[in-house]
């Protein structure tokens, strides 16, 4: 590696660097391991197309699996809320919403809080609690999944049904829309007590982004904003959030893809069930990870194993257009940026 | 020196030792619910004759589906497969053990063994309409009962399992509109109720839901020392679920026949009406004689020395009548050329 470099170098050498500078650089020496520089070159292109390749290979192994049900249901089944094993008619519909309506609250609790956490660690925490409070958001992303779901269905789902669920349904009962978001039986399983335990795995992830991106915004930047009398809100608004949202909306992309994907803590709290016949959040429901890890052991070959394919088919879709759609909206903002200035 | 080569003799003595006993290594896979009495008698098996027997618990459609394709020298299933379908693909099965699936409430005041349920009532509370405990077809079951003016919170398994179809076999026998609106299945479109995975999911649920029913295995009701409730059978007695009801629905199947037989809703004043047995599913011709001798082997063993395992896990061995006509039945089992597989012990 340092080869490049002559081997006498020193700049306190005038004599030497002058002699440099008067010639021209001095040729390379010559490679008697080039072939190993090649090889090396291979192997990295070879890394980066494996994992090409896997996706692909992923991509086509659930378009076979799935084939049978694609081919008898076709598009109509991302609409079709039946899903009877037992008469042998599948569709998606039920396991769509909860994943998207799950994902969907997760993050609409799991933004705020993250960003006031990274807010908070990043320009007000005194200094002796950033570390111990950076570290303990850390350990919250290693909990495993399953200590969440238990957790969700032993300790939080009683304290939902009893402090939150039936007060909400005593409020709201008789008004119209309201009402009946909140009816069904509150008993702390369904849709939104597997938001909220996804608002908890997802925080972490969100706020240790959010945070390492704050920490690199140029002190110089924030020093100038808070010299020219601004409030720190007003520096963390205009200076801190449009200098990082590259990072920012990475962050709560990587949290939503967390959301969409989980299975474990899902299928504790989100009462697995298949019907969709009323708008309430405290209605049990399901999802597809849950209905995949619940059913493919014992599903039988044939359409409800093809259906369940499908349903991850399904999945791999959504989380693709999720990515697209942060890389659009990025990449609109980088535009924006540019008509302006 | 000396030393050196001795261990490289002892070495090479073990390696051939291994490489025999891999030779009599079989594996199985399939379902879940008896997953712990074949674990028990594979390892008493080894400790007995030194032969492995690995069982993977990968469920019973993953285990049918690798019987199919000959990747196991056994299959297993808690739904037994149609004698035609066994038939088109060559195969035979057996049953091993017998369980219940039992009906659990939580139910503030209830003590195990004092509500009185029967078919139509249950499976009316699975199908949504009876939604109260004070409902009046509960009542006229449970005249003296005092139950709570609550909301029932039925509780069933959401994974694919042998207990959901013991479970719902059982309600299309007794219930005319679950026979027609849902079915029976080892998954099932269940038109009520929140999904646990698992028994301990369901357990935990019912555990944890207050005015909630739900249904397990026996083994889960008694270790967990849970509220069940009584139920009617065919003969129109109310049965407690144990291993004796259990027996007595396994006695009143003919399985002369077919070995396809469903233990629900059995004649016989004491038996208990969700009874269950779980099976084994083997080619007729082997590929592998030797692998079936062992398997087979494996099962005699088992059925004659595994009663008690059995009865302490809290699953019913079969009863010895039929144990003769599955040992009789797996004379089917041969070789390519045409020679049955030899199973018995040489003793």
């Amino acid at each position: 590696m340092s080869s490049t470099l002559p081997a006498h170098e020193n700049p306190f050498e005038l004599a030497a660097r002058q002699a440099r500078e008067m010639t021209p650089p001095p040729a390379r020496p010559a490679r008697g391991n080039a072939w190993a520089d090649r090889l090396f070159g291979w192997a990295a292109k070879g890394a980066a197309l494996v994992t090409l390749g896997l996706l692909a290979g992923i991509l086509v192994a659930l378009l076979i699996g799935a084939w049978p049900a694609i081919e008898k249901y076709g598009l109509g089944f991302l609409a079709n809320s039946v899903w009877d094993p037992v008469a042998g008619e599948f569709g998606g519909l039920v396991m769509i919403y909860g994943t998207v309506a799950t994902s969907l609250i997760a993050l609409v609790i799991a933004v705020p809080v993250s960003f006031g956490i990274a807010l908070f660690l990043t320009e007000l925490s005194p200094a002796w609690l950033k570390r111990p409070l950076g570290t303990a958001i850390e350990l919250l992303a290693a909990v495993p999944s399953i200590v969440y779901g238990m957790w969700g269905l032993l300790v939080f789902s009683p304290v939902l049904s009893t402090y939150v669920q039936q007060p909400l349904q005593t409020l709201f009962a008789g008004v119209p829309y309201l009402g009946a978001l909140v009816s069904g039986p509150p008993v702390g399983i369904g849709i939104l007590s597997a938001g909220i335990i996804l608002a908890i795995m997802i925080i972490p992830f969100i706020a240790a982004v959010m945070r390492d991106v704050f920490d690199v915004t140029p002190p110089m930047l924030k020093e100038s904003a808070y010299a020219l009398g601004s409030t720190t809100w007003e520096v963390v608004s205009r200076v801190v959030l449009p200098y990082t949202k590259a990072g920012v909306i990475g962050g709560i992309m990587l949290g939503l893809g967390r959301a969409l994907g989980e299975t474990m803590a899902v299928t504790f709290v989100i009462g697995n069930f298949n019907q969709l016949d009323s708008a309430s959040l405290f209605q049990a429901a399901n999802s597809i990870t849950s209905a995949l890890a619940n059913e493919f052991a014992e599903a039988a070959s044939g359409l409800h194993q093809a259906a369940l394919m499908y349903l991850g088919l399904v999945l791999f879709f959504i989380t693709f257009v999720v990515l697209s759609l942060s890389k659009l909206l990025l990449a609109r903002l980088r535009r924006n940026e540019g008509v302006r200035t | 020196m000396k030393i050196s080569m001795r261990v490289a003799t002892v070495g090479l003595a073990g390696l051939c030792l291994t490489g025999l006993a891999a030779a009599q290594d079989i594996t199985g896979a399939g379902a879940t619910f008896p997953a712990p009495v074949y674990a028990k008698w594979a390892s008493d098996y080894n400790k007995a004759t030194g032969v492995k027997v690995n069982y993977q618990s990968v469920g019973s459609g993953a285990g049918i589906k690798q019987i199919d394709s000959k990747t196991v020298a056994f299959g297993a299933s808690d739904m037994p497969l149609k004698d035609e379908d066994l038939a088109k693909k060559g195969q035979m099965q057996f049953p091993t053990v017998i369980g219940g699936v039992v009906p659990v409430v939580n139910i503030k005041g209830i003590a195990p063994g004092q509500l009185k349920l029967n078919g139509q009532v249950l499976g009316d509370i699975y199908l949504g309409k009876i939604t109260k405990w004070t409902d009046p077809a509960i009542k006229a079951l449970n005249p003296t009962l005092a139950l709570p003016d609550a909301a029932i919170a039925p509780v069933r398994r959401a994974d694919g399992s042998g207990t959901t179809f013991g479970f719902t076999n059982y309600l299309s026998k007794v219930n005319a509109e679950w026979k027609a609106k849902v079915g029976e299945g080892t998954a099932v479109n269940w038109p009520a109720g929140a999904g646990g995975k698992g028994n301990e999911g369901v357990a935990a649920f019912v555990n944890r839901l207050p005015n909630s029913i739900g249904y397990v295995e026996y083994a889960y009701v008694k270790q967990n020392k849970m509220t069940y409730a009584l139920m009617q059978n065919s003969a129109g007695n109310f049965v407690t679920p144990d291993a004796a009801a259990f027996k007595a629905a396994a006695a009143g199947a003919n399985w002369s026949k077919s070995f396809y037989q469903i233990l629900t809703n059995q004649p016989g004043k004491d038996a208990w009406p969700i009874t269950s047995a779980t099976f084994i599913i083997m080619y007729k011709t082997q590929d592998k004689p030797a692998e079936a001798a062992t398997a087979l082997k494996f099962f005699d063993w088992a059925y004659k020395n595994g009663d008690k395992t059995a009865d302490d896990l809290d699953y019913v061995p079969m009863p010895a009548v039929v144990k003769a006509q599955i040992e009789k039945a797996w004379g089917e089992i041969k070789d390519a050329s045409g020679k049955p597989v030899a199973f018995r012990q040489v003793q």
